[in-house]
């Protein structure tokens, strides 16, 4: 045990790790000096300034600390900082003028093939893509702050983007402005928690072939087209609220071959389609709030086994519409404020089942123009007509045990 | 003509029926604003009372009304006075009371609750709904002497324009399923002023955006502004072209 010591004290001596400050008045000028005068374990602080760096290569495992957010800009043809290195953190730094390039995805802060980098409370404006992980394993992207001011698809890049990376913590940024929130492709065992992603001009989180990850008490409001998770299994949607997603093609969440995944206590509220489900398989959705939406649930007939439980649907124009008559989906216990039955033995389930698809909704599927007659007279007494008398709408696709009053949610 | 003018809208609006529209729509548009959350979705529900009751309200009220004033005209066709004076001055004075009384019920409500465009066109639209109905009112009850068979016209033109009309379309919308249909639509819509209104209205609501590559086409086409001046040019037309005609009948008629 004392060799033990001794030898953990000698290894602690030898690598007494140096403060390197950065600043007018300090040892160095500039940031890429200090850099790369520091050695690994190293923290290197800069001070308040405008520093033009071009491109900043981090190649040691270092602290990289700014105070009172210096700025770091590169001018409009660079990347602001390149991480080529495991165990770097990047602290507190306001970054400005990425390069855009059609070739080359530049960021405001790129991280390559490194493991356990931080970067926190970072301040990242008008950046082509903000923070991107390309083989990134174990890191941590927090508190940071990401706006641009995306005009078009073609020339804007995503907030945080992360590509064949593992293990990554995306949590309490807000990102707005740019083509994609935060995107997600090839990402596995991650997690992405109390982030406020709005105004993007694709979606506000675009996932896909990303397996086992989780996303928890995220905002994505009025993005261009919402949120999409496609090709991917066991992700987890918990606490999410998903909000103001008008447009033509715009959906609270576009689910789109996904299996085994679960989506709970969600609010979605005035989205064209809160969720639009196609090829999804064994998913659960509980516990969700749809209030205001256009359609509250889209499931189409690629879909199976999917549950709806003890979901609210308030004050939706229509809960649930599809495309075909069979149905391989249960609902069960959920409210609906359209809901007509009654309850005799009081158990607070209603007697008659409810049938959530209207028959404007399955026309107005399977031949859109019929849109023109929305809101009118004779669309109503068609729908007062099949709810007496079901023809069209799938005979299988019902409520059982509808309740009478909102869960508490 | 004034004078007949001034005549007929007093006696309208002193007649009890007119006033418990008046109060209906009042208390009805009160409610709606009050009894729902959102002012959005109070109009929604006015939207409702725009496209069935005014349009019921008007043709119904005007038929039985020139019927029931076929001897106050026999005398003003007695006096030195062209038909057409007296048929226009009747129009007017329907329409003009017809138009008061919805803006007092529900017009000044909608406008207070939603001071917004969409307030404006649903207004907007309700008044030329009134207009419009009264003018094809008295295109039916020109045409034939029997009251009857008059009023029983009204009512069917009533149901032609907010029912079978749209069922016309569903079924030409199904038998042309396999066209691009959305651009024949904007053309459809104009031969019915209820339609008309109703995509005007619902144009200016958000809720357009769910009516998918539908809505994008119809806003394409009524949310520019030669599209909204198209659509006030033919509403004008549905007034001007019954009126025209119940003129012409009129004028010819043995009365």
């Amino acid at each position: 045990m004392k060799i033990l010591t001794l030898i953990f004290c000698c290894c602690y001596l030898g690598s007494f790790a140096r403060i390197l400050k950065v600043g007018r008045q300090q040892p160095y000028a500039s940031v890429t000096a200090a850099v790369a005068a520091a050695d690994n374990g190293d923290t290197v602080i800069v001070e308040k300034g405008v520093y033009f760096e071009k491109n900043l290569v981090i190649g040691k495992s270092i602290v990289l600390k700014g105070i009172d957010h210096p700025v770091l800009d590169a001018e409009k043809k660079y990347e602001n900082i390149s991480v080529r290195s495991n165990g770097v953190t990047i602290d507190g730094f306001l970054l400005q003028h990425t390069g855009v390039s059609s070739i080359v995805d530049f960021a405001a802060i790129k991280i390559y093939n490194s493991r356990n980098v931080t970067v926190i409370n970072n301040i990242i404006n008008d950046a082509f893509f903000g923070i991107y992980s390309q083989y990134g394993i174990h890191c941590l992207i927090k508190n940071n702050t990401l706006s641009a001011k995306a005009k078009n698809e073609q020339e804007s890049g995503n907030g945080i983007h992360c590509w064949k990376s593992d293990s990554m913590q995306i949590i309490a940024n807000t990102i707005s402005g740019h083509r994609d929130g935060i995107y997600f492709e090839f990402v596995t065992h991650s997690v992405i928690w109390r982030n406020n992603s709005f105004h993007n001009i694709r979606y506000g989180l675009h996932f896909m072939f990303s397996n086992e990850d989780a996303y928890i008490s995220n905002i994505f409001e009025n993005n261009g087209a919402g949120v999409a998770v496609m090709f991917s299994k066991g992700v987890k949607m918990f606490n999410n609220y998903f909000k103001e997603n008008w447009g033509d093609a715009a959906y609270g969440i576009l689910l789109k071959e996904i299996n085994d995944s679960y989506i709970e206590n969600n609010h979605f509220e005035k989205n064209t389609s809160a969720i639009y489900a196609e090829g999804a398989n064994r998913i659960l959705m509980k516990k969700n709030v749809f209030k205001n939406n256009g359609w509250a649930v889209k499931i189409q007939a690629s879909c199976s086994e999917v549950t709806l439980e003890e979901n609210n649907f308030l004050e939706n124009t229509f809960d649930i519409g599809t495309n075909g008559s069979l149905v391989l989906n249960r609902f069960n216990k959920n409210y609906w404020d359209k809901y007509e039955g009654y309850d005799l033995n009081k158990d607070g389930e209603g007697d008659i089942p409810y049938r959530p698809v209207s028959l404007y909704s399955m026309i107005a599927e399977k031949n859109p123009p019929v849109m023109i007659l929305f809101r009118s007279f004779i669309t109503s007494l068609m729908d007062k007509t099949e709810k007496v008398i079901p023809s069209l709408t799938p005979e299988n696709l019902k409520d059982d045990h509808p309740l009478m009053k909102p869960l508490p949610l | 003509m004034q004078k007949i003018i001034k005549y007929v809208i007093t006696d309208i609006l002193r007649n009890k029926i007119m006033l418990a529209y008046t109060a209906f729509l009042l208390i009805l548009s009160f409610s709606i604003f009050s009894l729902e959350d959102s002012p959005s979705k109070g109009l929604l529900s006015m939207l409702n009372i725009v496209l069935i009751i005014v349009p019921l309200m008007s043709i119904i009220f005007s038929t039985i009304y020139i019927y029931n004033s076929a001897e106050f005209i026999e005398l003003l066709v007695s006096q030195p006075l062209r038909r057409k004076t007296i048929w226009l001055s009747l129009f007017a004075g329907l329409a003009g009371s017809l138009s008061i009384a919805f803006l007092a019920g529900a017009g000044i409500v909608v406008l207070i609750y939603e001071p917004s465009i969409t307030g404006l066109m649903i207004t907007v639209t309700g008044v030329f709904l009134s207009v419009i109905f009264s003018a094809i009112a008295m295109l039916a009850a020109v045409t034939t002497r029997d009251k009857a068979k008059g009023i029983g016209t009204a009512i069917l033109l009533w149901l032609y324009f907010s029912l079978l009309f749209d069922g016309l379309v569903l079924f030409l919308l199904f038998q042309f399923s396999d066209y691009p249909m959305e651009k024949p639509m904007i053309l459809v819509s104009l031969f019915n002023p209820i339609d008309l209104s109703r995509i005007l209205i619902l144009l200016k609501m958000d809720i357009s955006a769910m009516m998918g590559y539908t809505g994008a086409i119809f806003k394409d086409f009524f949310g520019t502004g030669t599209g909204i001046l198209i659509s006030f040019i033919v509403l004008l037309l549905w007034i001007v072209l019954p009126v025209g005609l119940s003129v012409r009948k009129f004028n010819n008629k043995d009365l």
